[in-house]
């Protein structure tokens, strides 16, 4: 019992800490616009891609990078939370450190959902499916980038592995994974590379949703979406576990 | 059986000993201070029984329940109150209680008013609505106290309560550490570096020095291994073998240029002490404290790495 509303509790908090930190929702917002806008604007005058157009194209893409940067920031920021005494009143407490996890994990899910979901406004019109899958997906990754971040952050004491974390997790996840550019043509090394990252099925899958165009058929990308998410929460877990 | 018992805990880090092979028993009930410096080791060994730090070796129990078989137990049996800020400020005080109770598993039913009782608690009711942000520093401590106890621990922990506050929220903090005790029966055990907190708050206090409880007595039994009052003079020439040799004097001392007498019994004898001393420039008559009986134990003061001391001290060596 005291797990159940140990976890609400976590989850409570997050979502009111959402709530009144209002400038980061603005940002959040519009960080991607300017993708969609002048990245994909710009690029998009000259670059000849099928129907959607290529602002369209990459608005999976850019989904994802949303979801990506929310999520895996609010994981590493238990570094701060573990530098001041709050998180500490919270591990004193009775629940257990799985039940810490989780609650923070669905916060930082609920998080990076939110923020997404203004997003997804940009995408009208979807289909009943397509928006299922673009959701699922969407929950899928923020889910898994959340757990790596927490994953992450248990293990640092201080802020500046954040960088690293940036040029060596987040960008090449992002860049390598055909958010930007078809799958097809690519040169021998990037065929290896992108079909290694579990991030090119998410995408691939919300493409294929949204607009029929997709390299790898919808059960793969599922399955290797909810794997990724699967692993990665373990791995949050056994992490949480072996702090101190 | 004691409500905390501690068997030779002890908590080695790589080349520091922490907390070197501790045994304490604390009454239900009581206010048990751990008093000494900085790093002397009070917080780990308030954080082991807390289930935060594990022991290297030995262990306790709290509530009956031993701290490495049932940290669950242990943890629904105390609340803590930390060093540092640990509320949310950017929830409001009731947000934070809210929260409390539910990672406590405080029954709905109930919870509300669990709730007011605590803000009433620490006088706090009218600014339930306020984000804690907007808290001085004596009300996000006595918001803390009421987190610490809205499950109704036995124990309460609270780790140097007044550290960083003005003395005047201070003593305020105080009447609410003695309310609790007197009130709500909850045996608090407390770390801290001030004498005086220990000294007024304290049933029993244990002085700690380098992971190990050198002294333990109620603070009005430390004081008397002392004598019952100290005079400090500065003198010229002290007549140091007379007054060594008068009944009533327990100790004679010499130290950076005063001299430090202490009595067994005060009263009449002062006169006398003092014409045979010699001719004094400064005399000062006072009580022994807790600050005495540290320094006679370890030879060093408590605060030796405060700046303020340290500039006082200076001034004092300039301006003989």
């Amino acid at each position: 019992m005291t797990e159940i509303t140990g976890l609400y509790a976590l989850w409570y908090r997050e979502l009111k800490v959402f709530t009144r930190e209002r400038s980061r929702i603005v940002g959040s917002v519009v960080n991607p616009l300017i993708w969609l806008v002048a990245f994909g604007g710009g690029l998009g005058s000259f670059l000849p891609i099928g129907s959607t157009g290529y602002i369209g194209f990459i608005f999976p893409g850019v989904l994802m990078l949303t979801v990506l940067f929310t999520a895996i920031f609010f994981g590493l920021y238990i570094v701060l939370d573990k530098r001041i005494d709050f998180f500490k009143s919270v591990l004193v407490a009775p629940i257990t450190r799985v039940t810490l996890f989780s609650g923070k994990m669905l916060g930082g899910c609920t998080d990076a959902f939110l923020q997404a979901a203004i997003l997804l406004f940009f995408g009208i019109p979807y289909t009943a499916f397509s928006l299922l899958i673009v959701v699922v997906f969407v929950l899928l990754l923020a889910m898994a980038i959340t757990s790596l971040g927490l994953a992450i952050g248990s293990m640092l004491t201080s802020f500046e592995g954040f960088g690293l974390i940036q040029s060596f997790v987040i960008l090449p996840l992002f860049f390598l994974s055909g958010a930007l550019y078809p799958l097809d043509n690519l040169p021998a090394w990037m065929v290896v590379v992108t079909r290694m990252n579990p991030l090119t099925y998410i995408v691939d899958g919300m493409r294929g949703a949204l607009y029929g165009i997709n390299t790898f058929p919808l059960f793969l990308d599922l399955g290797v979406a909810a794997l990724f998410s699967v692993v990665l929460i373990a791995v949050g877990t056994y992490a949480f576990k072996r702090m101190t | 059986m004691s409500i905390i018992e501690t068997h030779g805990i002890t908590k080695r880090y790589k080349n520091l000993v922490a907390v070197d092979h501790i045994d304490l028993e604390i009454e239900e009930g009581e206010i048990f201070g751990l008093l000494g410096p900085n790093g002397a080791g009070k917080t780990t060994l308030i954080s082991m029984l807390a289930t935060l730090v594990p022991p290297t070796e030995g262990t306790a129990t709290v509530n009956g329940f031993d701290i490495i078989k049932k940290p669950g137990d242990v943890r629904k049996s105390i609340g803590m109150v930390f060093q540092t800020p640990s509320s949310d400020d950017i929830l409001t005080g009731r947000e934070n209680l809210y929260l409390h109770s539910l990672l406590y598993g405080i029954p709905a039913e109930v919870r509300k008013q669990r709730i007011d009782d605590a803000l009433n608690l620490v006088d706090l009711k009218d600014r339930e609505n306020d984000r804690v942000k907007t808290y001085s520093g004596g009300m996000k401590r006595r918001l803390e106290i009421a987190r610490g106890l809205i499950h109704r621990p036995k124990i309460l922990y609270l780790d140097e309560p007044t550290l960083g506050l003005d003395p005047q929220t201070r003593e305020h903090i105080w009447e609410y550490i003695e309310r609790l005790s007197k009130d709500e029966k909850v045996t608090i055990l407390m770390t801290t570096h001030y004498m005086d907190e220990a000294d007024s708050l304290c049933d029993r206090v244990a002085i700690v020095d380098h992971g190990r409880i050198i002294a333990l007595d109620p603070p009005s039994a430390l004081k008397m291994r002392i004598g019952k009052s100290i005079i400090k003079a500065k003198v010229n020439s002290p007549n140091l073998e007379t007054i060594r040799k008068l009944p009533y004097v327990s100790k004679v001392e010499q130290k950076d240029g005063d001299v430090l007498i202490s009595l067994n019994e005060a009263g009449s004898h002062i006169q006398e002490v003092l014409c045979n001393l010699g001719e004094a420039s400064y005399v000062e008559l006072r009580e022994p404290t807790l600050n005495d009986v540290f320094i006679q134990l370890t030879g060093k003061e408590i605060r030796a790495e405060s700046a303020e001391d340290f500039a006082q001290v200076y001034a004092r060596a300039n301006n003989p």
